[in-house]
C-alpha cells in the first residue's frame, strides 16, 4: 500500500509546498489544516493504518479480489482448464431466462419462510413464555436445549433429519403410531414435500438462536413498563404489542438480518440432504454454484449466479438494516 | 404475576414442545447409533441389547483421530491470527485516527453478508495456482480472510464501548499507542477476546465448504468436511453412520455447555451493539 511507505512527514511539506492540484490521491491534504502541525501528530496518524493492514490484507486477497474474479469471470465462457472466451452477458441473460437457475434463486426465497418468519415468530413465542415461567433450572435448561442446534454443524443437522424423513426414520414412525400410516412417505424423495422437509430443518436450526436472543432483549426491557400496562388494564395481546415487540426492535433486526442471509446462502444442508433434488425441487443458488463450477465446469455461468446472489442478499438486508437504525 | 394453573400448564406444554422438537433428531440419532450392527433401526426405540462397540467401530472407521488432529491443526492456524489481526484492526477502528477509517470500515462490512459461495469458484483457482490445493493452509488462509469482517466489526463494537478517560489519562503520562492498548485497552478486552474466540473455533470446526471443495483428503480436513466424507463413504449405514455423527459433535456440544452462560451473554451483548 503506497500511503503506508509513505515517510511520515512528506505528506504536510507537499501540502506547504506544492500547489494541490498535483497532490497524489494518497497525499490528499487536509483542508484548513495548518501548516505548522507538530510532525508525531501526522507520524502516528499513518502509523495507525499499520494496525489495520494485516486485517485488511488478509480480506482483501481472500475476499475482495476473489469477488472481483467473479465478476471477471461471469463475462466469460470458461470451462476451468482450456481458455476462456468472451461471452459478454449471455451468463447473465442466462440468470433471467434459464428456468433452472430461476427456480434456485425462487427456493432460496421459499426458504426465508423456513429460516426466517417461522423461527422469529416461533423464538417470540418460547422467549415470552420463558420469561413468565419463574426463573430456575427448567428455564436453563430450556435455553441450552433450543440453541443446542445452533452450536452443531449445519453437516450433522443435515445428516440427522435426513435419518428424520427416510422411510424407518422417526417422522414416518410417528405418523404410523397415530395410525396415519397411508401418509407416510421418503420425505426428502417426494417432489411436493422435499423442500418443506428441508426448511424444517432450518426451522430447527435457526429457532434457538432466534429465542435467546429475543429472551435477553426481553429481559433488558424495563419492567415499569409492563407495570404501566397492566395498570392500564392492557391483556396479554396488547401488552405483547405495546411494550414487547417495540422493545425487541435491535435484537429483530439481528434475527431477521442473520437468518436470511443463512437461507438466501444455504448450501450446507440441503448438500448433505437432498443435493438440490429431487429433481431440481430443492434447488439453492449456494448448492447450483458448486454444482455449475466443481461438477459441470461452466465457471461463467456459476460465477453470474454467485455475483448475483451476493448482491441479492444486499439488496435483501439493506433496508432491514436501515429500519433498525432509525430511532 | 397472577395466572391460573390451566394457564401454567399450556405455557410449559408449549416450551415442552418446542425443547422436544428441538432434541429429538439428536436422541433418534443416539438410539439409532446403539442399534445392532447393520440392522435395519427404527426412527426412535431403544435397543434390546445397546450395541456400544459402534461407537468404537465408527472411531475407527471414520478415522476420526485423524480428523479431530486435522481440525485442531486448522483451527490453531485460523483462530489465534484472525483473533490478533482482528484486535489490532478494531482498535485503531475504534480508537486511533485511521486516515480513511470510515470507508475502511465500511469496505469491511460489506463482507459480513457476502456469502462464502459467491467466493469459492476464484478461491479454488486462485489456491490453485498457488499449489496449495489439498493442503491445511488452503482452508486456513482463506477462512481468516472470511471471518475478518465479523472479528473487526465484534472488536472495534467493544473498542468503542471502552472508557476514554483511561486513555487520557495513559496519555498524560506519556505512554504510547502500544502501550496504551497493550497495558490499558487489552486487559480489559478479555471476555470480547474470549467470544470472539469461542465464536470463531466453532465458524473453523464447522465449516463445511471450503474443505468440500480445496481439499480431497478427508483425514486433512475440518470435522464438517470429514463428517460430509463420511457421509458419502457410509450413508448406507445408518448406525454407523449415526455413531460417527454423534462422536464428531460432540466436541461442539461440550465447548459449549462449558462456555454456554458466558458464550450466550457475549455473543447478545456483540450482536445487538
Amino acid at each position: 500500500m503506497p500511503t503506508i511507505s509513505n515517510p511520515p512527514g512528506t505528506r504536510r511539506t507537499s501540502t506547504t509546498s506544492v500547489p494541490p492540484s498535483t497532490t497524489t490521491p494518497g497525499e490528499r491534504p487536509v483542508p484548513g489544516e495548518p501548516g505548522r502541525r507538530p510532525r508525531r501528530a501526522g507520524a502516528r496518524r499513518w502509523s495507525a493504518l499499520l494496525w489495520v493492514a494485516p486485517a485488511f490484507g488478509m480480506y482483501a486477497v481472500f475476499v475482495l479480489y476473489p469477488l472481483f474474479q467473479s465478476v471477471q469471470y461471469s463475462f466469460y465462457d470458461w470451462d476451468g482448464v482450456g481458455t476462456a472466451t468472451p461471452a459478454g452477458l449471455d451468463n447473465w441473460k442466462a440468470l433471467v431466462t434459464q428456468a433452472e437457475l430461476l427456480r434456485s434463486v425462487e427456493h432460496a426465497f421459499v426458504l426465508i419462510v423456513f429460516y426466517t418468519v417461522l423461527p422469529v415468530g416461533l423464538g417470540l413465542v418460547a422467549a415470552t413464555l420463558i420469561r413468565e415461567l419463574r426463573p430456575g433450572p427448567f428455564n436453563t435448561v430450556a435455553r441450552v436445549v433450543l440453541f443446542v442446534p445452533q452450536v452443531l454443524p449445519l453437516v450433522a443437522a443435515g445428516i440427522a433429519w435426513t435419518w428424520m424423513y427416510s422411510s424407518d426414520g422417526l417422522v414416518n414412525q410417528i405418523l404410523r403410531a397415530f395410525g396415519l400410516g397411508a401418509h407416510t412417505r421418503d420425505w426428502l424423495g417426494d417432489f411436493t414435500f422435499a423442500l418443506p422437509a428441508v426448511g424444517v430443518i432450518g426451522v430447527w436450526v435457526m429457532l434457538g438462536f432466534c429465542t435467546v436472543l429475543m429472551l435477553a432483549g426481553i429481559g433488558k426491557i424495563d419492567p415499569s413498563l409492563y407495570e404501566a400496562a397492566r395498570l392500564d388494564g392492557a391483556g396479554r395481546l396488547r401488552e405483547f404489542l405495546a411494550v414487547t415487540l417495540p422493545g425487541l426492535r435491535r435484537e429483530l433486526v439481528v434475527c431477521t438480518t442473520f437468518t436470511m442471509i443463512a437461507a438466501l446462502a444455504s448450501f450446507d444442508v440441503i448438500q448433505i440432504s437432498t443435493q438440490g433434488g429431487p429433481g431440481y425441487q430443492t434447488m439453492v443458488p449456494g448448492v447450483e454454484i458448486y454444482r455449475l463450477t466443481f461438477l459441470q465446469q461452466h465457471v461463467g455461468q456459476a460465477s453470474a449466479l454467485a455475483v448475483f446472489l451476493a448482491v441479492l442478499v444486499l439488496v435483501v438486508i439493506w433496508p432491514i438494516q436501515r429500519l433498525g437504525r432509525e430511532k | 404475576m397472577r395466572t391460573s394453573t390451566a394457564q401454567r400448564v399450556t405455557r410449559t406444554g408449549i416450551l415442552l414442545a418446542l425443547m422436544l422438537f428441538a432434541i429429538v433428531p439428536l436422541l433418534s440419532m443416539f438410539t439409532t447409533a446403539l442399534a445392532e450392527p447393520g440392522s435395519p433401526p427404527q426412527g426412535l426405540s431403544w435397543p434390546a441389547h445397546p450395541h456400544w462397540r459402534n461407537f468404537l467401530d465408527a472411531w475407527n472407521s471414520a478415522n476420526l483421530l485423524a480428523l479431530f488432529r486435522s481440525s485442531a491443526l486448522i483451527v490453531l492456524g485460523v483462530v489465534p491470527a484472525t483473533v490478533a489481526m482482528a484486535t489490532a484492526a478494531g482498535y485503531a477502528l475504534a480508537q486511533l485516527k485511521v486516515p480513511g477509517g470510515k470507508a475502511i470500515y465500511t469496505v469491511l462490512i460489506v463482507g459480513l453478508t457476502l456469502p462464502v459461495e459467491a467466493l469459492i469458484t476464484p478461491l479454488y483457482y486462485d489456491l490453485r495456482s498457488m499449489g496449495l490445493l489439498g493442503t491445511r493452509p488452503a482452508i486456513v488462509l482463506p477462512l481468516i480472510g472470511l471471518l475478518m469482517p465479523f472479528g473487526v466489526f465484534w472488536m472495534r463494537a467493544h473498542f468503542l464501548g471502552a472508557e476514554t478517560a483511561l486513555t487520557e489519562a495513559a496519555k498524560i503520562d506519556g505512554a504510547g499507542t502500544w502501550q496504551i492498548f497493550r497495558r490499558v485497552h487489552l486487559p480489559l478486552a478479555t471476555p470480547a477476546l474470549s467470544a470472539l474466540s469461542v465464536l470463531f473455533f466453532l465458524a473453523t470446526w464447522n465449516q463445511y465448504l471450503l474443505p468440500l471443495v480445496l481439499v480431497d483428503d478427508p483425514a486433512k480436513r475440518t470435522v464438517a468436511g470429514g463428517l460430509g466424507a463420511f457421509q458419502g463413504q457410509y450413508g448406507t449405514d445408518i448406525v454407523l453412520l449415526c455413531a460417527g455423527s454423534l462422536l464428531i459433535i460432540l466436541p461442539s456440544l461440550v465447548i459449549f455447555l462449558v462456555f454456554q452462560r458466558n458464550f450466550v451473554k457475549a455473543l447478545l451483548q456483540g450482536a445487538v451493539k
